[in-house]
């Protein structure tokens, strides 16, 4: 790894991660986190600081800044990284299928044009829905190759019974769902009841399948960052493909502090197993400028690996709408306006 | 518009520049030539220096050399300045003082981008925590103005002072000195330094925009002979220096025996403490603010990581990687965390260190990308392998280079990071607050941060122990160092008051008779000891006749004296306050029961009726004995979510240097104070009445006083003072002699830059010994930062 390091200059350079882009599977490609047995050791041994994570998470966004071209395309690239979510209760056929047709085409054409982005096939990374619209978006996404997601397990709270949440998920894959999100008990977590939550994530893995699992920790739920932090590593034992921070309807979402102290798990996962996890932080990511601060996060914490679809997501349903505004700015110079924008 | 989609394809950060273009105008403005500020004025230019940006090595401005004859006139514009600030009152001053701080707020950014320009330091840092504490700093003293009077009863302003302030934090060095200077009701001529003297030539811009009066704030720029002139100037009553210990010493030195109030704030090579229950990755961020903020140019950096053993390569494993991740570059570049070191010769001196580390032998590790090759730039570095004894661990380097090294236990790391000549500040990582608590005050710093660093408030007290320098800046401690007590005239102490002085001679019979056969030893570690000199003084009284001798210590007495403190004061300095109290009434209660014996040994000694003075040394160990529990530390409001731990603490050992006037009632209220707050003593008692001294060492033996608590040097003061003064070993020197006296303890003071209280004006012991104010000079505040949140 080499390049010069300076603010100084206007060349666009590639920053040196963590670990090498090259030294990884390629994006898309990477192989599934089998899990490990259940290292209680090492879970009881986690300690966080929360008023230090706290600290880093204020200079996060005061240390770096994005602008002008580099912020634009920041800002495209966030849009690959979106699940597209609706997980209302009025929810109907109709509306999954307007979120998926702004999936498939999540920026005006004339803006991505005006960007020299014309050729690039620009779509979100998924589309997130209950199991009751999962056949819905797969038929609208169909030959778009983007991938539905369902959450899963008694979303959101996941105390229904084990059966039938063990049950969902398969009824889900075999609609069509690539990806399902599932909740954890917190219970478990509250309770320092590690073997619990293994086994239940576990479970959950196998019944998944071929599909990829992301395990909701519900971190706004969890009281402390030590908590979400072992909540973060046992899941991963137990062959979690993603960690996600929350389910959108617990009263606090993700927060950077969380963001934070569960990309450090994934970090650590890594340098004791060699295995990549995603991450993807859901509920309360709103702005530009948030996933701007976010993925500095990810760059800053992860590296530059953690920057693709294949390993950070962003769980959101207004997000969309404020960046589009934000290319609209940079490509006319005149702020935006929401009805300039096809709504999902 | 192409290079949105390599943006989008590879995620680079781009530049984010701030624009200078106002800190430019505003240069503009005054034809980027400067002359002084004084008395509300700006002068014509005289002989000028060049101010650059180190970052590209661009001249900024010129600013002016100033001469002894400019300091003089600014001397005289902030004397002839001071009753009209003074007339206003603390209400008065608290409104000017809040103005300042609104008017720094109006102006951040461009303060921000001056200061950044003229030092180097990210816009970041001048921007989110430089200028904002500047403001807050100003804030925080409007209260102590308005309270001043409340709080501080019987306390009056110092008077005109000099303050000398360094290039690393230049706005926020100069609101520390300048607020409360003017809070308490001071007048100040200030020099910034000549590297960075931009943001102070912008705030005198901002007094003359605010209308602020005249001659309160004098400013005036230069490089070491300014200051010199400055610090030196006759009609100056304080000097404030932060600064290197090299010239710190060489301040002290300078100002001995001028009666110059002083407080320095000099060098360190500060621990940072990492225990193997921390949170390693909040450890790291931790080293990141702790040596590679504000580029390592700071006196309290953490520039000696001491870690556990068991965790130190994965603590290096992670260090790096995140090495990786650091921004050197534009200090105007938003998103840059390193900028540029302030001057050619500082790069030079860092590049020579880190040079002089590999030889040695250090492993010497820098990230894989390299730094701008225009400007004044040095990466983050971080040596490992290195030994106590290696020179990088010893010497403050003052930049972004940090060394690592490894203990067993906990005692091990508390022995390390006080294996150093400073103690400014230290940094303690642990989940485990029982160990946290242990560790923070068994090291020897000023400043204590339990799992953060480098985090400064104006209601927290910052400073030194050892040769870090002496004296707080910030919180109410701050305050009392631009005050002193009200007291009405006190005459000079003369030499012997007119009594003729003990001698060498050799005594023999007197007026026909025997003389008395008592020659009381030296009291050394708990133990009456004979003088290594094998000599004894004789001792008369009021009447001239022999009423004993006592022995004639020397040198290598006052060594195995100060030996035996220091042995003594770990153990009494951990003792319970009760129990020292306990031991103080003690004494009370023995003295008591020997009052009428004191009584006739003084009445021999002085002629005069001394039932009274002895009544007196009782009650003070009654005062004494009641403050040692008493004379309690504060929690400061800092604006974290955090609690700041003001603590006072024993000083170590001190040496006191008695009167020779009221013999037992001036030592009792000397000493009593010291060993009452956790110090030991090695006392050189009355040279007119030592004999009322030895014989209370009985008394203390039979008080349950720890041996080497109080040691008892008796002797000629001209053969035992400078010893003690200059005892490297000794922590504090208290002279109460001639001014001659007292001049020599302060200049051999500087050798470990020990504290110094000196007086050489007659105090009333009978009515003016009781106050806060001994207890004030028998500790020093460390302020310990405990954030916490689950």
């Amino acid at each position: 790894m080499s390049g010069t390091n300076t603010g100084r200059t206007n060349r666009v350079s590639r920053d040196p991660g963590y670990v090498s882009v090259t030294e990884h599977p390629p994006v898309g490609r990477i192989p599934r986190n089998p899990g490990t047995p259940l290292d209680l050791a090492l879970v009881r041994a986690i300690r966080v600081n929360r008023s230090a994570v706290e600290r880093r998470a204020a200079t996060i966004p005061a240390r770096r800044s994005v602008k002008k071209e580099w912020q634009a395309g920041w800002l495209l690239r966030a849009i690959t990284l979106m699940d597209l979510t609706t997980l209302q209760g009025d929810d109907t056929e109709g509306r999954v299928r307007r979120l998926c047709g702004k999936a498939r085409r999540p920026v005006r054409a004339d803006l991505l044009a005006a960007m020299g982005m014309s050729d690039v096939p620009l779509t979100v990374a998924a589309v997130c829905v209950y199991h009751a619209y999962v056949e819905t978006a797969v038929r609208a996404l169909a030959g778009s190759g983007i991938p539905v997601a369902a959450v899963s397990t008694g979303f959101p709270a996941g105390l229904g019974p084990f059966e039938t949440r063990v049950a969902e998920i398969g009824l889900s894959v075999a609609a069509g769902a690539a990806e399902i999100d599932i909740v954890v008990t917190r219970r478990h977590i509250l309770t320092g009841d590690w073997v619990a939550l293994y086994d239940e994530v576990r479970t959950f893995r196998e019944a998944c399948g071929g599909a990829h699992m992301k395990a909701i920790l519900a971190t706004g739920e969890l009281a402390t960052l030590t908590n979400v932090a072992r909540a973060s590593m046992v899941a991963m034992m137990a062959g979690a493909d993603f960690i996600k921070t929350s389910t959108g309807k617990e009263p606090v979402n993700a927060t950077l502090p969380v963001g934070i102290v569960m990309a450090r798990m994934i970090r650590a996962w890594h340098e004791q197993t060699g295995h990549l996890v995603g991450f993807k932080p859901a509920g309360g990511i709103r702005t530009a400028k948030d996933a701007l601060t976010w993925l500095a996060m990810m760059k800053e914490e992860l590296g530059d690996r953690w920057t693709h679809p294949d390993l950070f997501r962003f769980g959101a349903s207004s997000l969309l709408g404020d960046i589009e505004r934000q290319l609209e700015h940079h490509v006319t110079g005149r702020y935006s306006a929401a009805h300039r924008h096809p709504v999902a | 518009m192409t290079d949105v989609r390599t943006a989008f394809e590879e995620l680079p950060w781009g530049p984010a520049p701030e624009s200078a273009a106002q800190a430019r105008e505003w240069l503009e403005k005054h034809g980027r030539r400067f002359g002084t500020y004084v008395d509300g004025q700006w002068t014509t230019p005289g002989e000028t220096f060049t101010v650059r940006d180190p970052a590209t090595g661009t001249e900024l401005a010129l600013a002016t050399q100033a001469t002894a004859e400019d300091v003089d006139t600014a001397v005289e514009a902030a004397r002839a300045a001071l009753p009209g600030w003074q007339a206003l009152g603390g209400h008065g001053r608290a409104r000017w003082l809040y103005a300042i701080a609104r008017g720094v707020q109006r102006r951040s950014r461009l303060l921000s981008v001056i200061e950044s320009l003229d030092n180097g330091k990210p816009i970041r840092e001048s921007r989110d925590i430089d200028i904002p504490l500047v403001a807050r700093h100003f804030s925080h003293h409007a209260g102590w103005a308005q309270l001043l009077e409340a709080e501080f009863p019987g306390a009056e302003a110092v008077g005109v002072v000099a303050q000398v302030i360094p290039w690393n934090f230049p706005l926020l060095m100069l609101s520390w000195k300048i607020a409360p200077a003017l809070a308490a009701g001071n007048t100040v001529v200030l020099k910034p330094a000549e590297y960075t003297p931009l943001t102070a030539l912008c705030f005198a811009d901002l007094l003359d925009d605010i209308g602020f009066p005249p001659g309160v704030i004098n400013i005036v720029t230069g490089d070491g002979r300014t200051g010199q002139a400055l610090v030196g100037h006759d009609d100056v009553d304080k000097v404030a220096f932060t600064g290197s210990t090299d010239v710190g010493r060489a301040i002290r030195g300078a100002t001995a025996g001028s009666g110059k109030k002083l407080t320095l704030e000099l060098g360190g090579k500060s621990p940072f403490v990492v225990f193997d229950d921390a949170d390693l990755d909040s450890v790291v961020e931790g080293v990141v603010d702790a040596i590679w903020f504000n580029q390592g140019q700071v006196c309290c950096a953490g520039s000696r990581i001491l870690v556990a053993e068991g965790i130190a390569e994965q603590l290096t494993t992670k260090l790096r990687a995140r090495m990786e991740k650091l921004r050197v570059g534009s200090p105007l570049d938003k998103a840059v965390d390193v900028g540029a070191i302030v001057d050619r010769v500082q790069l030079d001196r860092i590049t020579e260190l880190v040079e002089q580390g590999k030889t040695e032998g250090a492993t010497c590790w820098q990230p894989s990308w390299r730094v701008p090759t225009e400007g004044l730039f040095f990466p983050p570095t971080l040596f490992t392998d290195v030994t106590p004894a290696a020179m990088i661990a010893q010497e403050e380097i003052f930049g972004p280079v940090v060394v690592l090294m490894t203990f067993r236990t906990h005692e091990e790391a508390v022995e390390l990071a006080n294996d150093t000549r400073y103690g400014l500040a230290a940094s303690i990582w642990s989940e485990n607050i029982n160990l946290a608590l242990d560790v923070a005050p068994k090291i020897k710093a000023g400043t204590v941060w339990i799992n953060c660093t480098n985090a400064f408030d104006a209601a927290s007290g910052f400073g030194g122990y050892r040769e870090s320098g002496y004296g707080r800046e910030g919180g109410r401690e701050g305050m009392w160092e631009y005050l002193r007590l009200s007291h009405g005239e006190r005459a000079e102490r003369v030499a012997h008051a007119g009594v003729t002085p003990p001698t060498a001679e050799s005594g023999g019979a007197d007026n026909g008779l025997p003389a008395i056969d008592r020659t009381p030893k030296l009291y050394i570690g708990g133990k009456q000891v004979r003088p290594d000199s094998g000599y004894a003084i004789p001792i008369r009284g009021s009447d001239g006749a022999r009423l004993g001798e006592v022995g004639r210590g020397n040198r290598k007495d006052i060594r195995n004296a100060v030996e035996a403190a220091h042995k003594a004061q770990k153990g009494w300095s951990r003792t319970t306050a009760h129990n020292r109290s306990q031991v103080l009434y003690y004494i009370g209660e023995n003295l008591s029961a020997r009052a009428d014996e004191f009584a006739e040994r003084l009445r021999r000694l002085t002629g005069r009726d001394s039932r009274a003075e002895v009544e007196l040394a009782i009650r003070r160990c009654f005062t004494w004995a009641a403050w040692a529990d008493k004379y309690d530390g504060a929690v400061h409001h800092t604006p974290m979510r955090n609690v700041t731990l003001a603590m006072p603490e024993a000083i170590g050992v001190i040496g006191v240097i008695c009167p020779d006037e009221s013999p037992l009632l001036a030592f009792t209220s000397l000493v009593l104070p010291a060993i009452a707050m956790g110090n030991a003593v090695v006392v050189v008692p009355s040279a007119l009445g030592p004999l009322a001294v030895t014989d209370f060492y009985q008394v203390l033996e039979t008080s349950d006083l720890p041996g080497g608590v109080v040691n008892i040097v008796t002797g000629l003061r001209e053969e035992l003072l400078a010893p003690l003064a200059g005892h490297d070993d000794v922590n504090a020197i208290w002279t109460h002699a001639t001014r001659a006296e007292c001049a020599e303890a302060e200049r051999l003071s500087t050798g470990n830059m020990k504290r110094t209280w000196s007086e050489w004006t007659l105090r009333d012991w009978v009515t003016d010994a009781e106050g806060t104010e001994l207890l004030r000079h028998a500790t020093q505040v460390k302020n310990i930062w405990v954030p916490y949140g689950a």
